[in-house]
């Protein structure tokens, strides 16, 4: 017997960095909000606390605050032709779960998408020519230029530090030059450096690149956002990915927007409430809630006027089919929108061994780092290289944490007496130059219920079949040379280049930045959502996150994620409101 | 505490404070300024943090909060206008001489814990504001539970003999060589706010101890420090502007305030208007204080671990040279409750935690973890011997004994 | 005075059991102006792995113990994993939650699986070393006649290779996945912090110069490639912390 709560203006499904960022747009327009979050409560002091945030074993080995496998995890397979097997646990990638979600164990590398990317395909076939049939990547019918104020005020939020290159056309020394052009400075100034990042700047001047400081929302000092929200000054303790941050230095859902959020009256947050499914109205036109279980066994329907996705891209994706809403994707005929253009990152570095200087990595925080952005999305000309996009190249110093960073140079053992003295000899010397790869859609990569293994709850778990395009390998292949060739200017004793090589594999951590399934684009043929994030199928249906990217860029993706989280709940406001139908009309 | 909170968002200015000038006016024409009056004077007298039973989210202003004194639990009373269970039936003379004489409606003596000893200064008109704006709540009807007091303090007539020794029924003395603006802060200070009914050090019997005016009293376990100016009171490194931010914001370059002191900021003190808070400081800035005796220099071996205990724990927020971050983390060197003669307060945080208040101007709920799992008695001892020690305002060292009786006193809490 | 005294391991576990460990699991609401929680002396303090119980029996403790210390010997650059107590941490992880894989997805069907695909056991760690360790007993005495733990450092060297190479298999589990467990978890008891019963007074920790669980190292941003000499610290604190 399903329990029905009283109506809410709005059901947030999910509540980590979206869901607190339209909480706090759509309540203070005055709606009534109400997020539901399967995980637990979090807050600083009780889950990530100075005295205890600092554990490598529990925090990132034995997973936490990620999401418990056991609940639900997803198949995986490298292509159709294999039988997908469960991630029984987590390896390549971490999702996140409880208040705040991965925005609370994230590193803070706040760079924002380049005007191209969010036209890659018209941009790039107007400058090479069409591009391969398979590859099916898409405008995401939102510009840059559009977004511009939301990636502004995601930056006043979280107080981000960097150095602008491009301010409002004009390009300042000591900043990304290929950026888009930015409406502000940042509201803080870059992160104080450390001799690795020095090097690497050095190293990349002397290649004729042009380094600049990693955009941060680790806080290179104490600043109050708009909200009144107060952030305090990075320690550099090196414990930001896969962590809390325990002194308020790192911007999170926690320390920019809840408690201001938690002091208004029409938002209310449910925990340990896992949504099972967006439910439509009887003539299937609109949605009219969603069913949600909690710890106690109670399935309850809450009603609400909006719905909006904000968990995990893959958790999105795996919602919608299980609601069924929207057609799945099918990668045979290339039909479908649901699970389509599912994307991921091709992860390159190469390791520097220092003979003298110490690196002392644990000096370290999650967006300490100084990068180029030559190569990255079309920054670069492309004619004749066979692939589009680019990556940045970057040398962060993000921990030293012994149980994940000891790396050996070339040759040494996996274990016993030489593996161990390789690892002291080089524990506090080494630096790295990594290699953020986008990743095209392909046909064949995508998303949709398997048809063997459930959850915990005996409902489908999503299967992922994806490994890297011959675009990936080509540009992996174009960009790690270049990164070595940085690295090698760097003066260490010898290096050692970590190509991708072969298929993608789901054991090594590579990168959080699972996205499409639930693209957004122009045309309702080829996307899930229109250019507001709203369904094309169910008009008070709106979805966030990098689940909505139609392609994946060399970039890390939360700054895109928030701009158009904003860029989505202020056409909610501004445009739906008024007049509640879609907001495209076809 | 939702209608608390409602009530406080409608709070407002009210117009300057009655130095017994206004005249008592409940006309009709009158009546809304009137309760907005008695709302901001209300505010002011932070009626509601004990007549509200926060702990258990009991409506606001009724009551049954039970407040804990060294002789026992007092549960508050029912300030709504309930007939039975509240103030329905009392009348503005019934309510006027609670306040001023420390008498209840039967003719029954209060027990202190109503701090008559400073309303008795509450001029008859504020009081009458007060008493309308209370008769505009909603009643509620909530019993109050039985005392939790030993004989034969159960008996009223033990209070009478109390007050006797204890409580002089005055009226607010202007000084009419100070300003206006002092004698407004003191007016507020020693009458609504009753600052001193925790930061003035009490006899044995819980009554105000004369020269220690509000130089610190314990209270609850919770050591109210020092709030006198001059060059040699707790807060003489502090500006008017920063008692202001305190009050105001919740936020100062010294310290935020926590727990108790939170609830005064975040129901009273930061709806108050600007002028009044300036009030107040200037009054308590002008109060100076006798120098303190040097104290004992503690053992160098305790300084060293004391001092290795800080780095290692501390500095992640309060920084490596103890400085702090001003308005987010308290810089120690200076601070006041590391400092304070009677080290309750220090010791507290230390072993439980706090959190400073959210308020409107700064939402952020900075928290200071507990470090009673981490530390032993003899480390907490050791890192306050070495903090007070390293202070620019040295105090005496922390015994392991100390420690250990507050961490068993809030084990059992 | 680095590990837990058992007075502090009583509090810590009476913390982690209370106040807010209980309630955060429940579905619960918070909001409508309300603000966000907090209570004195509570925290979701490390609770899990912390205490004393074991796992492996006696031969299984040996034989573990010495797998380990090849993996990670003991030698004249310094501790290895016997110096650490790697074991105990292993031991206690394989009794927790950590060793019935209980946040693991665990559900067959059960399949062989590609490289890519990750671990696909049916069993969860701690069934996986029984078997295993079964089985590398009855291979150690049919083929050294004795058991893994007796056998010279050589010996025993190269059966480790022969597991991590797969020439050497098993018949009910897989010996590869098993080294490779073996492998992650003894580097995880050699660098984890010490009340996880590993990492024994930090000697990992000190073996490679890492501080430890310092939070604040703004005064050596500036290093410019200069060592920095730090003592490490646990979450239970350093000897520097007590007297003598």
């Amino acid at each position: 017997m399903t329990k029905q709560r009283p109506r809410v203006d709005v059901v947030l499904i999910g509540f980590g960095w979206t869901g607190a960022m339209y909480a706090e747009k759509l309540t203070a327009a005055g709606l009534e909000v109400l997020a539901l979050e399967r995980g637990p409560w979090r807050d600083t002091h009780s889950d990530f606390a100075t005295t205890f945030a600092q554990d490598e074993l529990r925090y990132y080995w034995r997973h936490a605050m990620f999401q418990e496998a056991s609940q639900e995890t997803l198949t995986f397979r490298n292509n159709s032709a294999q039988t997908a097997l469960p991630m029984r646990r987590w390896g390549s990638f971490l999702p996140g779960n409880g208040v705040g979600g991965a925005g609370v164990h994230w590193n803070g590398q706040t760079y924002r998408f380049l005007p191209s990317d969010f036209v890659a395909r018209s941009h790039n076939e107007e400058r090479y020519g069409p591009l391969p049939p398979d590859m099916t990547v898409q405008d995401y019918g939102v510009t840059y230029d559009e977004l511009e104020p939301h990636f502004d005020h995601f930056d006043k939020i979280c107080g981000i530090g960097g150095q602008a290159g491009n301010l409002r056309g004009e390009i300042l020394p000591g900043g990304n030059p290929f950026e888009g052009p930015r409406s502000d400075h940042y509201p803080t100034p870059p992160m104080q450096m450390t001799f690795s990042q020095d090097r690497f700047g050095e190293a990349a001047r002397q290649l004729g690149l042009s380094p600049f400081p990693v955009p941060s929302a680790n806080m290179s000092r104490a600043y109050v956002n708009p909200l009144g929200m107060q952030l305090a000054p990075c320690t550099y303790c090196g414990y930001c990915e896969k962590y809390g941050c325990g002194n308020y230095s790192k911007a999170s859902p926690q320390t920019t927007i809840l408690p201001a959020l938690m002091q208004r009256r029409n938002f209310s947050l449910r925990t340990n409430s896992e949504v099972l499914s967006v439910e439509k109205t009887a003539d299937g036109s609109r949605a009219s809630g969603v069913t949600y279980v909690d710890t106690s066994g109670e399935v309850v329907f809450q009603p609400a006027e909006i719905v909006v996705l904000c968990a995990y891209p893959l958790q999105n994706t795996r919602l919608l089919l299980l609601s069924n809403i929207g057609t799945p994707y099918d990668p045979r005929s290339g039909e479908g929108v649901v699970g389509k253009n599912y994307c991921y990152q091709v992860m390159s570095s190469v390791t520097v061994f220092f003979e003298e200087e110490h690196t002392n990595g644990f000096v370290g925080a999650g967006a300490l780092g100084m990068a180029v952005d030559d190569y990255n999305g079309d920054n670069f000309d492309h004619s004749g290289l066979g692939f589009i996009g680019g990556g940045y190249i970057a040398c962060n110093t993000t921990n030293a944490r012994p149980i994940e960073s000891h790396p050996v140079p070339e040759g040494v053992p996996n274990w016993g007496s030489r593996w161990k003295r390789a690892v002291r000899e080089n524990f506090l010397k080494t630096a790295d130059v990594g290699v953020h790869g986008a990743s095209m859609a392909h046909r064949g990569n995508h998303l949709d219920l398997d048809p063997t293994y459930t959850d915990a709850r005996g409902r489908p778990l999503l299967r992922m079949t994806y490994d890297f395009t011959l675009n990936d390998r080509r540009l992996t292949a174009h960009l790690t040379p270049v990164a070595e060739e940085i690295a090698r200017g760097m003066g260490g004793r010898e290096i050692k280049v970590n190509a991708r090589r072969g298929s993608y594999d789901t054991m090594p951590y590579q990168t959080t930045h699972n996205t499409g399934g639930t693209i957004m684009g122009t045309d309702p043929a080829t996307s899930v959502v229109n250019r507001y994030c709203q369904s094309w199928d169910l008009p008070n249906l709106f979805v966030s996150g990098a689940g909505l990217f139609p392609q994946n860029a060399g970039y890390n993706p939360t700054a895109t994620v928030a701009a158009l989280a904003y860029w989505s709940a202020e056409a909610i406001v501004s445009r739906y409101l008024p007049d509640p139908g879609p907001l495209v009309r076809t | 505490m939702r209608r608390l909170r409602d009530m406080l968002l409608a709070s407002t200015l009210a117009g300057g404070l009655g130095l017994g000038a206004v005249p008592s006016a409940p006309a009709q024409e009158l009546a809304f300024s009137q309760v907005e009056r008695g709302r901001y004077l209300a505010t002011a007298a932070d009626c509601m943090a004990c007549h509200t039973n926060i702990e258990e989210d009991g409506e606001a202003y009724a009551g049954g909060r039970g407040l804990e004194t060294p002789f026992g639990v007092i549960y508050s009373a029912n300030l709504t206008p309930d007939e039975t269970t509240g103030i329905g039936r009392w009348s503005r003379d019934e309510f006027y001489r609670a306040l001023n004489e420390g008498v209840g409606r039967d003719g029954e003596h209060l027990y202190p814990a109503m701090p008559y000893t400073h309303f008795t200064l509450i001029s008859r008109a504020d009081a009458d504001a007060i008493y309308d704006y209370l008769f505009t709540l909603e009643p509620v009807r909530n019993e109050r539970p039985e005392n939790e007091l030993p004989f034969p303090l159960t008996l009223r007539q033990t209070l009478a003999g109390w007050k006797m020794l204890f409580f002089e029924q005055r009226e607010f003395a202007v000084d009419p060589d100070r300003p206006q603006e002092w004698n407004r802060g003191r007016y507020l200070v020693d009458a609504l706010a009753h600052c001193g009914a925790c930061h003035t050090g009490k006899n044995v019997l819980g009554a105000d101890k004369d020269d220690e005016y509000l130089r610190g009293g314990t209270l609850e376990n919770w050591f109210a420090p020092n709030i006198r100016g001059g060059v040699n009171g707790g807060i003489a490194d502090w500006e008017v502007e920063d008692i202001v931010r305190f009050l105001r914001d919740g936020r100062a370059r010294h310290t935020a305030p926590m727990q108790r002191m939170g609830e005064v900021v975040g129901l009273s003190t930061q709806h108050l208007a600007e002028e009044d808070l300036r009030a107040m400081a200037v009054y308590l800035k002008s109060l100076d204080d006798r120098p303190r005796e040097a104290p004992e220099a503690p053992d160098q071996a305790r300084l060293e671990i004391g001092a290795a205990i800080y780095f290692d724990n501390c500095a992640a927020c309060h920084a490596a040279d103890r400085a702090g971050v001003p308005y987010i983390f308290a810089p120690l060197g200076s601070s006041n409750k590391v400092a304070a003669e009677d080290p309750s307060t220090a010791i507290r945080i230390i072993l439980g935690g706090a959190r400073a208040e959210a308020t409107r101007a700064a939402p952020s709920q900075l928290a200071m973890p507990p470090f009673a799992w981490k530390l032993s008695d003899r480390q907490v001892a050791d890192l306050l011997t070495y903090l007070r020690h390293a202070g620019e305002r040295k105090a005496g060292p922390v015994s392991a004994s100390q420690v250990e009786d507050m961490r068993r006193y809030l084990e059992e809490k | 005075m680095t590990s837990f005294t058992r007075r502090q391991a009583v509090r810590l576990l009476l913390l982690a059991g209370t106040a807010l460990a209980a309630p955060r699991l429940m579905a619960r609401e918070y909001g409508q102006g309300e603000g966000t929680p907090w209570a004195p002396m509570s925290g979701d303090v490390p609770h899990h792995g912390t205490g004393e119980e074991r796992f492996l029996g006696p031969a299984e403790h040996a034989a573990v113990a010495a797998i380990c210390a090849r993996l990670i010997p003991s030698d004249e650059d310094g501790a290895g994993a016997a110096e650490a107590d790697v074991v105990t941490f292993i031991d206690r992880q394989l009794a927790g939650f950590y060793g019935r894989g209980q946040n693991w997805y665990m559900k067959g069907p059960f399949g062989e699986g590609t490289s890519t695909q990750g671990y696909q056991s049916e069993h969860p760690p701690a069934m996986l070393y029984r078997l295993a360790l079964a089985e590398l007993d009855a291979y150690c005495r049919a083929e050294h006649g004795a058991p893994f733990a007796d056998l010279g450092a050589d010996d025993q060297d190269a059966i480790l290779a022969g597991l991590e190479g797969e020439e050497i298999e098993f018949d009910r589990v897989s010996a590869k996945t098993f080294f490779d467990l073996v492998l992650e978890n003894a580097i995880e008891g050699f660098f984890a912090d010490p009340i996880y019963g590993g990492n024994r007074d930090m000697v990992g920790w000190r073996y490679v110069g890492f501080p430890g669980t310092r939070y604040d190292y703004r005064d050596f941003i500036n290093h410019n490639g200069a060592a920095i000499v730090l003592e490490p610290v646990g979450l239970s604190g350093r000897p520097g912390w007590s007297g003598p």
